[in-house]
């Protein structure tokens, strides 16, 4: 049930993502040239709604449908977030995909996206590979 | 009001963006997340030898594989029922053997990076920043820093 679950989520997020047209390689040039707002209003709208969101469940101690406690966490702050985060706006940049448009923009046939994914995979493990040797 | 086989605009996606991460909590009890799903995926086409470097944790992580397989569904349910013409989401250059190398270069960096940075858009961006995590803050400012820093040189050079 869980498992139908993620992927009905996922199915549905895909969805979202591909007719606001997020997976486009077109809008994330836009987005980075400052020439249309499309994107950063999508993120703003996204990240206000959810902050509302875990205010209320904060505020009135929402549970899960099964009545658990909710559990979130955020991550601790290390060097990794800025030249992670720098390498990744990289790649971002190049293929107009962040990791969850790489598998939209495969699902919606831009086949190309399979040498991006080949290449995040790739990425991943080599960071796992040398990341004892990196600043953090 | 346009038709849903046109753009959904901002105010319509951006929200319902947003909600995935209560709806994920409340339904799941997890947080949004995806680039994790590449460790899981490496790890399943690895031989077993290899897969202890990942130190992955099914119990928080395991579930974003099904989370992408759905994704992907979705967004050929997008393209192809929900759709009046069909999208274009990569540039025709993108179509070559340079383009791929290019993609895969991409690729590499988008691996390595979100791995390191312990999170992308939709961790860092949406879920950390909905928790007002100034360290996904960071993350994020990293993110457009880089973008912003490709964008420039290869439109200058």
């Amino acid at each position: 049930m869980k498992k139908i679950g993620c992927i009905l989520y996922g199915i549905a997020f895909g969805i979202v993502l591909t007719k606001s047209e997020v997976i486009s390689w077109f809008r994330i040039q836009n987005m980075f040239l400052f020439k249309e707002a499309h994107m950063y209003l999508i993120i703003g709208s996204a990240v206000a709604v959810g902050a509302l969101s875990i205010q209320v469940i904060k505020k009135f101690k929402v549970k899960t449908l099964k009545g658990e406690e909710i559990r979130y966490s955020g991550k601790p702050f290390n060097k990794g977030f800025i030249i992670g985060g720098l390498i990744f706006g990289l790649g971002w940049a190049i293929t107009g995909a962040c990791p969850g448009p790489i598998f939209a923009q495969i699902g919606a046939g831009e086949y190309p996206a399979i040498f991006t994914l080949a290449g995040a995979l790739t990425g991943a493990f080599v960071y796992h590979s040398v990341k004892e040797k990196l600043p953090r | 009001m346009s038709s849903i086989f046109g753009l959904w605009h901002w105010y319509i996606a951006g929200p319902l963006i947003g909600l995935f991460v209560p709806a994920l909590l409340i339904c799941l009890n997890k947080m949004l997340g995806i680039s994790s799903s590449f460790e899981h995926i490496c790890m399943l086409v690895l031989p077993e030898g290899k897969r202890s470097i990942f130190r992955f944790n099914m119990e928080e992580n395991g579930w974003k594989i099904l989370f992408v397989a759905g994704i992907m569904a979705g967004a050929f349910i997008a393209s192809h029922f929900l759709s009046s013409t069909a999208p274009h989401f990569l540039p025709q250059k993108y179509y070559s053997a340079q383009g791929y190398g290019k993609l895969f270069i991409g690729g590499l960096l988008v691996g390595f990076g979100t791995r390191y940075a312990n999170g992308c858009t939709s961790g860092h961006t949406i879920f950390g920043l909905s928790l007002l995590q100034s360290s996904s803050l960071k993350a994020t400012l990293s993110f457009f820093a880089g973008g912003l820093i490709y964008t420039f040189f290869a439109y200058h050079f």
